[in-house]
């Protein structure tokens, strides 16, 4: 965890309202699958965590949605330019010695990509249902079948893959695992809470520190105890938290 | 440059203290540098028993800042005490503990309860919360409750006693000479504003608890005026706070009547914030002719 200005290597769009963002950075040797960066866009004030879609060696990926002004503002900065970021932050999807399942929704898709590529580096059979809203939001679909998973693609209206929630494509496709990892919207989030008792979901949240001091981001878990999404979280374990 | 500030209860070895919430006990921030290179550290507001705080949303960004309706989220202070004070025990640096509360008698419980630690060193009274229903800013908006409660703190107190001023309120300097009239032994100016965002997608207000209180830059302008009109009014210290990004920034603050500062919101943006501004400090106030922190003390109307 340090901060540090990155280079960036690279800043296209991939998808609709969606980015790829490469930087150069030395922290990307910390990296975690499931943490997330605090990352500081010119003219904003607070930082914007973002998640790690993946890392290797000297480089981390960031693929992010353009959901206001301030990620607006970082899709426009270009490749050459320096960027501050501050991580790796929270704690990160277990690596546990079994496969997994892997459900992503919309913009909670990136950070796993990074999480099949080391669960299939350790000798892991990794299947993805990734859901979108309609065919041009899908993202990622290609990189996750280069790294070796089996994917299935869910989309709301019917314009890709199977129509429907990713709970649609997982009972369409006969999915049978029962470990998962997950990471999207509150909905799909209680929705693999209520069929799955067995792995981690990832929540988001607004947040000014990123780091565990300013108390903007807690969640209450069943014992009625506040946890932080940035420090005891992102990634909590299927059940404990209250969504 | 000698950086030390000697004020009541505290012999800060620089002016530069991380703000109330904004630092938690110090755990967070300990992990990216050693705290001793602090003058001091503000933490979380002590309440008698836990308190979970409002419902998230609590954070929104604003132009040049940002708003938090935090709600006062601490594990209560005897949790604090055995737990989080121990902690902070093995730095080299002034502990000054932020004290809260639905009513007076609150704020009385947390001080009796903390006079027993040598941990800390004063107490900031938070009468300026923005954010909680009772209590808080509730007594910091009239002279008589402010100066009421300051005065029944300094009954029960060990420790010197300041005092953290809300800006939403129309006569920051009556308020001011009301509680060091009860016999404060500083103020810590200011609190923050109470502000409001939109969200322009639902049509509802942003942070769950419809409002919280504007930090960051964006209020820097009012806390150094308000620094400035008590400092001429009142012969108690002053710890400015509000929107302190830079060394600049805390000279701005000395020359307006502050002996030392408290820097907010700016550890969100970069934790290592406090540290840095140590380090330039010095030859800021060098630049422009200081030879010590005290001598830039109230340059503004001296």
């Amino acid at each position: 965890m340090r901060t540090e200005n990155g280079l960036i290597l690279e800043n296209l769009e991939i998808s609709f309202e969606t980015y790829r963002m490469i930087v150069k950075t030395s922290i990307a040797t910390e990296a975690k699958c499931g943490q997330f960066v605090q990352i500081q866009v010119p003219g904003y004030y607070l930082r914007r965590p973002i998640s790690i879609c993946d890392a290797e060696e000297d480089r981390i990926t960031f693929v992010y949605k353009t959901v206001g002004d301030g990620t607006r503002a970082m899709s426009q900065m270009k490749a050459g330019e320096s960027i501050s970021l501050f991580g790796p932050l929270g704690s990160g999807f277990p690596m546990e010695d079994r496969d997994v399942l892997l459900i992503g929704g919309g913009v909670g898709t990136p950070p796993l990509l990074f999480t099949a590529k080391k669960y299939i580096a350790s000798g892991h059979h990794v299947c993805a249902v990734l859901g979108f809203n309609d065919a041009k939001s899908v993202m990622l679909e290609k990189e996750f079948k280069e790294a070796g998973c089996d994917v299935y693609v869910a989309t709301m209206d019917g314009s890709y893959g199977t129509k429907g929630t990713v709970i649609d494509a997982i009972e369409a496709n006969n999915v049978t695992d029962t470990f998962v990892l997950s990471c999207g919207p509150l909905p799909m989030l209680k929705a693999v809470s209520a069929k799955y008792t067995d792995g981690y979901i990832s929540l988001e949240s607004r947040m000014a520190c990123g780091m565990g001091a300013c108390m903007g981001c807690v969640v209450k878990d069943h014992e009625g105890e506040s946890l932080r999404v940035c420090k005891d979280g992102p990634v909590f374990a299927i059940g404990k938290v209250v969504l | 440059m000698d950086l030390s500030v000697k004020l009541p209860g505290l012999n800060l070895k620089n002016p530069v203290i991380p703000a109330s919430g904004c630092a938690g006990y110090g755990r967070e921030l300990a992990e990216l540098y050693d705290l001793s290179v602090l003058g001091g550290i503000a933490i979380k507001s002590a309440t008698p028993k836990e308190r979970f705080g409002n419902p998230t949303p609590r954070i929104a960004e604003t132009p040049m800042g940002m708003l938090n309706a935090i709600g006062l989220q601490n594990h209560g202070v005897d949790y604090i005490i055995e737990k989080e004070l121990p902690f902070l025990a093995q730095f080299d640096t002034e502990v000054i503990a932020n004290v809260a509360g639905a009513a007076e008698e609150d704020y009385l419980e947390v001080i009796k309860k903390m006079n027993s630690s040598e941990v800390v060193k004063a107490y900031e009274l938070n009468i300026s919360c923005p954010n909680v229903k009772h209590g808080g800013i509730g007594l910091g908006t009239s002279p008589e409750l402010a100066a009421n409660i300051t005065k029944l703190a300094k009954e029960v107190s060990e420790k010197p006693v300041y005092v953290k001023l809300t800006p939403n309120v129309t006569n920051i300097v009556e308020i001011a000479k009301a509680v060091e009239k009860a016999g404060a032994d500083g103020l810590v100016l200011i609190n923050t504003l109470l502000g409001m965002r939109i969200d322009l997608k639902s049509g509802k207000p942003l942070l769950a608890n419809t409002t919280g209180g504007l930090s960051g830059p964006a209020i820097k302008p009012v806390a150094v005026r308000m620094v400035y009109q008590c400092a001429q009014a009142v012969d108690i210290p002053i710890i400015g706070v509000g929107g302190i990004s830079s060394a600049e920034d805390v000279l701005e603050f000395l020359y307006a009547g502050a002996s030392a500062v408290e820097v907010g919101a700016a550890n969100f943006v970069d934790p290592y914030i406090c540290p840095k501004i140590i380090e330039d400090l010095g030859s800021v106030l060098e630049k422009y002719g200081n030879a010590s922190v005290a001598e830039a003390t109230g340059r503004s109307f001296k």
